[in-house]
């Protein structure tokens, strides 16, 4: 009952989004406090007994000037505090060498991998159903798209989501700080089968995901791969995200 | 129906203008009044379905792919169990018809039809005919959306917001006329809304009474006068892009089709450059409906007037530059982004200043807890906590995780029910008696009040917490996602409290349509109110008042003002001195 939060953060721009979060939660719960214990005060203080009179006034200039600043100030704080975050997650595109493409389509994401000459639409490329292996701290640029509706690329502990919309390539980009296996569902409603449609980000540490890499990605390894659907076992399929912690 | 509307016309010129046949009177009316009942009754009557349909949506939330008590005479297929489709249907339809053909019928349509004429001192609105037209446009675009769930493929099953390139393929969610229905019923809507929209305007502006200056309206008319503009401005809009959607559907066009060079990020800025304005059509009226109650049942004048209006026409105006704040994260440019988080923290200012001036109502008030009073204070209490909420989304970087989660949903809900629902519960009880002459039961208002408020909050508060921990809006069955087992147990938590709040409208129900035969007679102020209505018979006859109109003296709230003896002076009290004698 005691994990009402936000799933662990495992993602290098997660920690600038959940610092942002606690502190509008802070914010707002402060100022959801001091009104609702203004308001239950008034009600009571102010509550109709015999004998009282309304005070008869029509407002209070200095009074209405101060709440209208003070929560402009703290809204500009709060924009100028969120700019940069946004500018870093979403504006620039980190140098990297990794990169895969996700194609989302109803209801599944199918990921490429270039191979080995490094370049998409090779022979030699990899496509992996519902399931993408990457390594930890490594800078991982997703070319998104869409060969169908508009999907959403979810990780809840990578606190990444992007659209991914049919006739646009959309560059995404995380950088997951702990090996797992975590849960990549589809965040927007895309037809009957969106409630399911998810796969499984796998990061791996560097060795492992050399070995997963020379095993799958080389030109000796079977295609196959593409059409192996990998079906979770079902031994205790429930907890694994929150055994995390 | 225009063929029968054309009938019932011919059939009443012979009618003369004193006696009014049945036709005339009840159902192709002109009378603004009777157009504010026939909005009410539309309005509560699908309340109901739409009310259905969430609980149809929470079950299988909560306890996925069991039958659903009651409908196995329906889903006959399944014995009662939701597939997929059909819940994607449920909620569709869930928040088309509560946003469409409950909210927007009863607070505009109805108390937008009631008050304006009555408030401003006018005998009707300016197009009497229009305003006939509009609601059975109305009521022709509601009939529309409900015939989609007789067709076959089910009705829309693509969000209420009916993304492309999922709403404008048929095979793509297997719905055909289900979703081609209810863009001709949103068209259809959007008609009589323009209509209705017209004649607001042009009713506040040409027809109020002497003395009734801009600055002497009450807040309820300006914020009706607002929405106005704004359905007026926002709703062709939506009534352009359904149109295209459904060329895309059926002509084969490709607006937003991305194999036909069309672009599906088109349909997202259509949509929400309506749809944001939408959101504060939705509440504009219930704030000026609590900005109303909230001086007479705290027997003082509202606090900051003047401050009250700017901000309801600063929100008007920064209502269409914030509309991006939807589309944070689908493709749209980061850059522009930026630029809508900048405006979506302005708005919040007027909405602060609002509440903090409801606040300022409340000091040193003397405050009568009559049931339209308590869900004026439910609307700013809830209000405020959407708002609130509403900041999380502002900040883009956190937009990024709780898009599309619960926490959306919990946010949208302590806004359009926490706020627009109360408002509109408050309005009911509120002119009640002057729309149909009868007071309401206290005790009922009480029982349906009280169980509402706090199952209110047992369902959508937790829908917070579930959001926050990742659950994503409109799955058909979250015990799919291993991050999401361990919050199963709040889905069942609010599951339960959604039937509870269901069946806590029953005793409006039953107050309602007991009190609409036999509720205690209604005098003309009730309230010992000051606006114009208040002067009018209760309910007023055809025309509202005698053969002379009220003139207006003062601004709408002086309670507890030293020039009078009692706590209130009427609008159209003469001064003292002046020529024509108090009425009080």
């Amino acid at each position: 009952m005691l994990d009402w939060w936000l799933p662990e953060n495992v993602s290098t721009y997660g920690r600038d989004i959940d610092w942002l979060f606690h502190l509008i939660y802070y914010i707002t719960g402060v100022t959801f406090i001091l009104v609702f214990v203004t308001m239950l005060a008034f009600l009571v203080m102010y509550r109709d007994r015999p004998g009282r009179k309304a005070r008869y006034t029509h407002g209070n200039t200095t009074l209405e000037i101060v709440w209208t600043v003070v929560p402009a100030l703290i809204l500009v704080i709060l924009t100028l505090l969120s700019v940069p975050a946004w500018s870093r997650i979403k504006m620039t595109m980190p140098e990297t060498d990794f990169v895969v493409q996700v194609n989302a389509k109803q209801f599944n994401w199918q990921v490429t991998y270039p191979g080995a000459d490094g370049k998409f639409g090779t022979a030699d490329d990899k496509m992996l159903l519902d399931e993408m292996h990457v390594p930890v701290n490594k800078v991982v640029r997703v070319i998104l798209k869409s060969q169908d509706v508009i999907h959403s690329f979810f990780v809840p502990q990578f606190r990444i989501k992007q659209d991914a919309v049919p006739g646009r390539e959309i560059r995404a980009w995380f950088d997951a700080t702990k090996p797992g296996k975590y849960e990549w569902p589809c965040a927007e409603l895309c037809g009957f089968g969106h409630s399911g449609m998810r796969g499984w980000i796998y990061v791996h540490t560097p060795e492992e995901y050399g070995k997963w890499a020379a095993e799958n990605l080389t030109a000796e390894a079977a295609p196959a791969a593409a059409e192996a659907k990998p079906e979770e076992p079902k031994a205790e399929p429930k907890k694994e995200g929150k055994a995390k912690k | 129906m225009s063929a029968s509307s054309a009938t019932a016309h011919a059939h009443d010129v012979h009618a003369g203008h004193h006696e009014l046949g049945f036709v005339r009177t009840y159902i192709f009316s002109t009378d603004h009044k009777m157009i504010a009942r026939q909005f009410l009754f539309m309005g509560l009557f699908m309340m109901v379905l739409g009310g259905l349909l969430a609980l149809i949506v929470r079950w299988q939330l909560a306890w996925p792919e069991t039958a659903v008590p009651g409908l196995s005479g329906i889903l006959k297929e399944t014995g009662g169990i939701l597939e997929p489709g059909t819940y994607n249907m449920a909620f569709t339809m869930h928040a088309t018809i509560m946003i469409f053909f409950v909210i927007m019928p009863i607070l505009a349509g109805s108390f937008g039809n009631f008050c304006i004429p009555l408030m401003i001192g006018a005998r009707d609105m300016a197009f009497p005919l229009l305003n006939m037209l509009s609601f059975w446009v109305t009521f022709g675009a509601g009939l529309i959306m409900l015939s989609g769930f007789f067709v076959e493929g089910g009705h829309a099953a693509a969000g209420w917001t009916s993304y492309a390139p999922l709403s404008a393929v048929p095979s793509y969610t297997g719905v055909n006329w289900g979703q081609n229905l209810w863009c001709i019923s949103l068209f259809t809507m959007g008609i009589g809304s323009m209509m209705g929209s017209i004649n607001y305007i042009t009713t506040i502006i040409n027809m109020r009474a002497p003395g009734m200056r801009l600055f002497r309206m009450p807040l309820v008319i300006w914020s009706l006068f607002i929405t106005a503009i704004l359905l007026l401005l926002a709703l062709p809009v939506l009534t352009s892009g359904v149109a295209m959607l459904l060329f895309d559907r059926t002509l084969g066009t490709s607006w937003f089709r991305p194999s036909g060079g069309g672009e599906p990020l088109l349909w997202q800025h259509l949509f929400w450059y309506f749809g944001h304005p939408e959101v504060y059509i939705l509440i504009l009226p219930a704030m000026g409906i609590a900005s109303e109650i909230l001086p007479v049942f705290c027997r003082k004048p509202i606090f900051g007037y003047h401050a009250m209006a700017f901000s309801m026409i600063g929100i008007a105006f920064l209502s269409w530059i914030v509309y991006g704040h939807h589309m944070f994260v689908s493709g749209m440019s980061p850059a522009l982004g930026m630029a809508f988080t900048v405006t979506t923290m302005i708005i919040a200012v007027p909405s602060a200043i609002k509440t903090f001036n409801w606040l300022g109502t409340l000091w040193g008030a003397r405050i009568q807890f009559t049931v339209p009073m308590l869900n004026s204070l439910a609307f700013v209490s809830m209000f405020v906590i959407g708002g609130l909420s509403g900041i999380f989304m502002a900040s883009t970087p956190v937009d990024i995780y709780i898009q599309d989660t619960y926490f959306i949903v919990a946010h949208i809900h302590y806004v359009v029910f926490g706020g627009s629902i109360f408002g509109a519960f408050a309005a009911i009880y509120f002119w009640f008696p002057k729309m149909f002459g009868r007071m309401t039961n206290v005790a009922l208002g009480h029982l349906h009040f009280w169980p509402t408020f706090v199952f209110f909050n047992l369902t959508f508060f937790p829908m917070h917490i579930i959001g926050v921990g990742g659950q994503m809006r409109r799955i058909y069955n979250p015990t799919q996602y291993e991050f999401l087992q361990h919050q199963q147990h709040w889905n069942v938590f609010i599951t339960y409290s959604a039937i509870l709040l269901g069946i806590s409208q029953i005793p409006f129900v039953i107050n309602f349509f007991w009190s609409l035969f036999a509720g205690q007679k209604a005098p003309v102020n009730p309230w010992n109110s000051n606006t114009l209505e208040w002067t009018a018979p209760s309910p007023p006859p055809h025309l509202n008042w005698g053969p002379t109109l009220p003139t207006v003296y003062r601004g709408p709230y002086e309670y507890s003002s030293p020039e009078s003896r009692e706590d209130f002076l009427p609008q159209s009290a003469a001064p003292v001195g002046a020529p024509g004698a108090r009425r009080h």
